[in-house]
């Protein structure tokens, strides 16, 4: 399957011989398991494994929760408080799957992130880049769809709101809205077919899951250095590499169980945190919330939607050229879209030779303040539209589209970057002085 | 580059949570009130939770319900403990419509408390979450990463927030006070002081006391898992911590060979 070159599976027995003529399953899961995996790989990559976990969290406590659950608008939030009160652990596990979902976005922001660092997007791991954004959108769908079944205030109004993004697309938005919702208003028709789609959606995670692995097992991983494993013979691959079990397993299990303790005490200790008091009063659409804000892992997509005012120049061109089409409503919505479209396009729009963030001096400059740029939007996003959070807002989605429109395909021409080292080997080697041979060498915190 | 994601991870956490919730109270005073629930390994005061109890049921019962929560709760650990003859004599003292003789019938342990009786008093039984309270200081949130949300403090300072203020608004009597969002409320005070009279005569019936009391038994109906839930995530962090070391050392000791360090 991949192109690194290592043992394949050798069935022994003639029971071993017998399946394998007929599916090879076990060499597909020996395959997959042994994959050779560049040695140097810091805690960065940890995030895959905490996102697997999550993924199958979400759908076992999901596949409890909806043994008790109840689709129906009179029912929905007493459903939800049954589970609460009179199911055996319903609490617990409640609160597993509600703030899965947090857990779920900061391990695939930090993912992210880490690709967009050391150029993991690529040649050749477009497409592994590409599925990976599409489990991002489907991600960002399935949590939405989750957060208006318990039927409180915010699940109600903020389906209001989101669904209204889509009534701003011209001509046809206010049919799509309509047929989204199945009704002209939020009610029972959406509750139903948001449940069945959140329900659906996972598995089409899951599903997208398998392929993503497929890909980078086609090609291979990223690692920090950028540079790929030697594939010319299997010797100079093996001292590129050591096989994902038991090393990388062990490894990542190790942070697995770290991650776990900071989640286990926010479940424990603060489940409500991250959450918004309001989503405790039941759903009534005469009662709008004072303010109206999403989960925290939509922030800074929140803010690119709201900071494209009609008072903004560029909204005001784009009104003025296509005769008020695109109004400030629609702007606001393409630029939230556009965001995400302009981060998978990252393959494309970075023109340098060099792959990794590490050996790239100016880079890692706008790269960091891509990730304070983030955090920004964060922030504002929860902040009520008004001054100075618009101008904030305003700068902050500026700086979003100059990263990846303007500075990414830039500085592949202006910069000059740095000379990696040649193999993995030798960045392992460097880092753990293992070339001397000195067995007492300082370890040095891998990354 | 780890330590820095980490970080202002963190800070973004704070923030945005801290920043969705100023907006809840940000006009309006929230006292920081000590509630014994507080914190990792606080726990509901049994004593507090039965005042609470009495003066909903003597004051806050006339108009408020907590349709969500069941009589037989009452004995339940980790809440207000009533012995189980306490909870079949309180529940007889109410009334629930009963769809299968389609009349009315004193309550068991297995009903659940009326809803309100009045349209516009809302239900009480997730009060305590469904307000945001104190997010200090100095509006960081951290109160409230430590505390909880502080729905318990809102309430109190909310009962003990009027100020003697009365305004007349479109045929209504408004009510001023210093913790309601806006400054005026429609509630007549609930609470003077002495409103009650406790079996326990060494226990306070100052306002700002039952304020106190009656909030920490709303804290109870709104999560009333909550000392199972702090003993689960107590347990679920001594196993992953165990586990956590102990991978640990499996991780440094497999990758010793390949670091070309002794193996220990």
């Amino acid at each position: 399957m991949s192109g690194i070159p290592h043992d394949h599976y050798e069935p022994k027995s003639d029971g071993q011989k017998w399946l394998h003529k007929r599916l090879p399953v076990v060499g597909l899961l020996y395959d997959t398991l042994m994959l050779p995996t560049p040695k140097n790989l810091n805690w960065m990559w940890i995030w895959g494994i905490v996102l697997t976990f999550t993924l199958a969290l979400q759908i076992i406590t999901g596949i409890v929760l909806v043994m008790h659950y109840v689709p129906h608008v009179d029912m929905a939030f007493a459903s939800v408080e049954h589970i609460m009160r009179d199911v055996n652990g319903g609490h617990m596990i409640r609160y597993f799957h509600m703030n899965g979902a947090s857990l779920f976005f900061v391990a695939v922001y930090a993912h992210i992130f880490r690709g967009l660092y050391y150029g993991s997007y690529k040649a050749p791991r477009e497409v592994t880049w590409i599925i990976g954004m599409l489990i991002y959108l489907l991600m960002m769908g399935t949590a939405f769809m989750g957060y208006v079944l318990p039927w409180g205030q915010m699940s109600f109004h903020g389906t209001a709101v989101i669904t209204g993004l889509f009534g701003a697309i011209p001509f046809v938005g206010e049919s799509i809205q309509t047929w989204l919702l199945g009704a002209s208003a939020v009610g029972q028709p959406a509750l139903n077919r948001f449940f069945s789609l959140h329900y659906l959606m996972p598995f089409i995670i899951a599903g997208l899951v398998i392929v993503h692995i497929w890909a980078f097992h086609t090609t291979g991983n990223n690692n920090p250095t950028g540079v790929e494993v030697r594939r010319t013979s299997k010797e100079e691959a093996e001292r590129d590499t050591l096989p994902f079990w038991p090393y990388f397993v062990i490894k990542d299990l190790f942070a697995l169980a770290i991650v776990l303790v900071v989640f286990m005490a926010v479940v424990g200790f603060m489940p409500n945190y991250l959450g918004h008091p309001d989503n405790y009063i039941e759903a009534n659409a005469l009662v709008t919330p004072a303010h109206i804000v999403p989960e925290w892992y939509f922030l800074p997509f929140y803010a690119i939607l709201r900071a494209f005012t009609a008072e903004v120049w560029v909204v005001q061109l784009a009104d003025f050229v296509t005769f008020g089409i695109v109004d400030a409503k629609f702007f606001g919505v393409l630029a939230m879209f556009g965001a995400i479209a302009v981060m998978a396009l990252a393959p494309w729009l970075d023109t340098s030779s060099v792959r990794s963030g590490r050996y790239r001096p100016m880079f890692k400059w706008w790269f960091g303040l891509l990730v304070v740029d983030f955090f920004v939007l964060m922030w504002v996003g929860a902040r009520p539209a008004e001054f100075p959070y618009d101008v904030i807002s305003l700068i902050a989605s500026t700086y979003w589209f100059a990263y990846f429109l303007v500075i990414l395909p830039l500085l592949g021409i202006i910069e000059k970057p740095m000379t990696p080292p040649t193999t993995i080997e030798d960045d392992f080697n460097a880092h753990y002085g293992k070339k001397d041979g000195a067995a007492d060498a300082v370890a040095t915190p891998a990354e | 580059m780890l330590k820095k994601l980490a970080l202002t991870t963190a800070v973004a956490l704070g923030l945005s949570a801290g920043g969705a919730l100023a907006a809840g109270g940000s006009d309006a005073k929230i006292e920081n009130y000590a509630f014994s629930f507080e914190g990792l390994t606080g726990s509901f005061d049994q004593n507090q939770l039965q005042r609470g109890l009495q003066v909903y049921t003597e004051i806050c019962a006339a108009c408020h319900g907590l349709k969500y929560v069941s009589f037989r709760n009452l004995s339940d650990d980790g809440g207000p403990a009533l012995p189980e003859d306490q909870v079949f004599a309180y529940a007889e003292e109410y009334e629930v419509f009963d769809a299968a003789i389609d009349d009315f019938r004193s309550a068991t342990p297995a009903d659940k408390f009326p809803a309100s009786a009045l349209a516009n008093a809302p239900d009480l039984s997730l009060m305590a979450k469904a307000r945001a309270g104190f997010h200090g200081p100095a509006g960081t949130g951290i109160s409230q990463l430590i505390n909880g949300m502080g729905g318990p403090e809102y309430i109190a300072s909310l009962l003990a927030g009027y100020t003697g203020e009365e305004k007349e608004e479109a045929g209504t009597i408004l009510y001023e006070n210093t913790a309601f969002p806006g400054g005026w409320i429609s509630m007549a005070p609930p609470l003077y002081g002495d409103d009650v009279e406790f079996a326990d005569e060494d226990a306070s019936t100052e306002l700002e006391d039952i304020a106190q009391d009656v909030s920490a038994f709303l804290m109870w109906t709104a999560e009333p898992k909550m000392m199972a839930r702090k003993q689960a995530g107590l347990t679920g962090l001594i196993f992953l911590s165990v586990l956590s070391v102990l991978l640990y050392l499996t991780n440094k000791r497999l990758w010793a060979a390949a670091k070309g360090k002794k193996s220990t």
